[in-house]
């Protein structure tokens, strides 16, 4: 398995959307490498003929009937919203200039 | 009777004064909220204190008792809410700065069943943030002392339930456990804690960290307190597609009628050898010899894949908290940085999350996020599951053999604050007992089963059941109970130093 670079941690964090201090690329590059490298033996069963298994039970989507039912009024659906404005999430731009 | 009397009570002792009217469900709240203000300054087990809720709790249930009306199985009983369910009204911060100062619009369903059954919520208790850790270190509020030795880690990641079950704040407590987060606390504080049959309790309302492990559950400092607890909390829910829709087995009563006689007892060869203290060794073959001796049949059993389920664990754990923490982008919820205006909706996502979360949530989801990226996916996410599958072929095999299975919890007692917080390997090996269990979905449980002899601190006995069988917990449990303290002569916790 390949080791974990400052510039893999750094492509991660984009991905992942935290914007790291180049401290913690350093930090983390080192630390998540070990911790791969401990966990990687999980490969050596890759070729068996097993099924994974990803979740403990099995899943169904539970449907409910079309019915209106209380729900959050509006006020308490916006009450833990950094910004609001006029009964909506206020939000930074989302389309850039172009 | 005395305040110093009435926080030793056990939670079945106090549903019972205050149900025949000898004590109130004020001065009960009181008491424990007196204790509070006297040690949690040292221990830090509360996040938030709620006490006019309390006291308003509490004054219902003894208005209710006036009335005559049927009061519920813990009504009056004081409980420490771990922070990772929301309470409407009441901050819920996961113990993370992302969401420090949110207050959540509704109840989870869990939260709902405490309040309906009259059990008075004395506030939210410390974690791990976002529930991630093995020693309550990585809190964004600081960690919390372990009551037998404050400059040890009281476990994680409900350290802060387990510490204040353990100093007397509360007789009852609420966990939650993706890899051991209740029962590796209940180890090393002396107390008792059980993580059901995953989807026996409810999820909604409690903030996701990996959704095919975390599973709520009770904490208390007796076997049969955890019962009463998981019976009121326990049951399906509709608004959790992972609920189960299956009666709550029987727990209180295989509490009351504990016994080991004639059942079969598994030892797995795998849950010893390199890395556990010899103090928690001993304690552990000493707890086997007494079941032996409490008419149990002990089976030795070979589980080999449960070598790599640590490995597995941190490999699909973080996976799915990669996913379940991109809801906190700034946008809808909680903290928000770097809005200046000129910064688009990605870029203040970035900063947000860069100030709010701490450095294990960040090494989580990158590790995540790497394990489930395109060319590595199959190597380490998908390897991960297939190791999930022969675990629980594991345990398959066992239970046709025996009909539960023990080891120590933790292969360590308490180890200091700071001692392997910047060392995530050694601190992940706290969970080497506990993370299998998780990974299959069956039920398991940790007493008190002695101190080391080496650091005299509480050493756990791990009680592993198959899935919906939790009652087989409660009835081995309550019996290893039983025949402790009457070896010891009191409760284990009567030895822990006076705060």
């Amino acid at each position: 398995m390949p080791g974990i670079t400052r510039e893999e941690v750094a492509h991660l964090a984009r991905l992942a959307r935290l914007e790291l201090k180049p401290e913690e690329l350093d930090h983390f590059a080192g630390q998540l490498d070990d911790i791969i490298g401990a966990v990687a033996r999980v490969s050596e069963v890759a070729d068996q003929d097993v099924p994974p298994t990803s979740h403990p039970l099995p899943l169904t989507n539970v449907m409910r009937p079309d019915e209106i039912r209380p729900s959050l009024t509006p006020e308490q659906a916006l009450s833990g919203a950094p910004a609001q404005e006029q009964q909506r999430f206020k939000v930074p731009q989302i389309l850039g200039e172009e | 009777m005395t305040d110093s009397n009435i926080i030793k009570l056990t939670a079945a002792q106090i549903a019972e004064k205050i149900a025949s009217g000898e004590l109130t469900a004020v001065q009960v709240t009181e008491a424990h909220l007196a204790r509070i203000e006297a040690v949690d300054e040292k221990v830090h087990a509360f996040l938030h204190v709620d006490r006019e809720g309390a006291l308003a709790q509490a004054r219902a249930v003894d208005e209710k008792r006036a009335r005559g009306e049927k009061l519920g199985p813990l009504a009056g009983v004081p409980l420490a809410l771990k922070d990772i369910f929301t309470t409407e009204g009441v901050p819920t911060t996961v113990g993370s700065k992302i969401l420090e100062g949110w207050i959540p619009p509704y109840d989870a369903t869990l939260t709902k069943k405490l309040k309906a059954a009259d059990v008075v919520i004395l506030g939210k208790t410390n974690m791990d943030e976002f529930a991630m850790g093995s020693s309550t270190e990585n809190s964004a509020y600081g960690p919390t002392g372990n009551p037998w030795d404050l400059t040890k880690i009281p476990g994680g990641s409900g350290g802060g339930s387990s510490a204040a079950l353990a100093s007397f704040q509360a007789p009852l407590a609420i966990g939650t456990d993706t890899g051991g987060s209740i029962r590796q606390p209940a180890a090393v504080t002396g107390t008792v804690g059980v993580k059901p049959t995953y989807g026996a309790v409810s999820r909604f309302g409690m903030v996701a960290f990996s959704s095919s492990l975390d599973q709520g559950g009770p904490c208390a400092r007796t076997v049969l307190d955890a019962a009463l607890l998981h019976e009121v909390i326990a049951g399906h829910d509709p608004l959790d597609s992972t609920s189960i829709d299956a009666p709550v087995p029987p727990v209180v009563e295989a509490a009351k009628n504990g016994s080991v006689q004639g059942m079969r007892v598994g030892v797995v060869k795998q849950f010893r050898g390199e890395g556990y203290q010899a103090g928690v060794i001993q304690r552990f073959d000493e707890s086997v010899a007494l079941l032996k001796e409490l008419g149990a049949e002990i089976v030795e059993l070979d589980c080999p894949s449960f070598d790599l389920a640590l490995s597995a664990y941190y490999l699909i754990a973080p996976s799915e908290c990669s996913s379940n923490l991109a809801r906190f982008d700034g946008l809808r919820y909680g903290l928000r940085t770097g809005d200046d205006g000129g910064r688009s909706a990605e870029e203040v996502t970035s900063l947000t999350r860069e100030a709010g979360f701490g450095p294990e949530v960040k090494r989580r989801i990158m590790l995540g996020t790497y394990a489930l990226s395109s060319g590595y996916y199959d190597a380490y996410y998908g390897s991960a599951q297939k190791v999930r599958t022969l675990i629980t072929r594991d345990f398959e095999k066992a239970f046709e053999q025996v009909d539960v299975i023990v080891s120590p919890t933790t292969p360590t007692t308490a180890f200091p604050i700071g001692e392997r917080a910047d060392d995530p390997m050694a601190m992940y090996l706290a969970d080497l007992c506990t993370i299998p269990t998780n990974l299959a979905g069956n039920a398991a449980m940790s007493l008190p089963c002695g101190l080391a002899p080496e650091d005299n601190l509480p050493v756990g006995l791990q009680i592993i059941a198959p899935a919906l069988q939790d009652d087989r917990l409660y009835k081995v449990g309550a019996a290893v109970e039983a025949a402790f303290v009457e070896k010891w002569g009191h409760p284990l916790l009567e030895e822990a130093p006076s705060l």
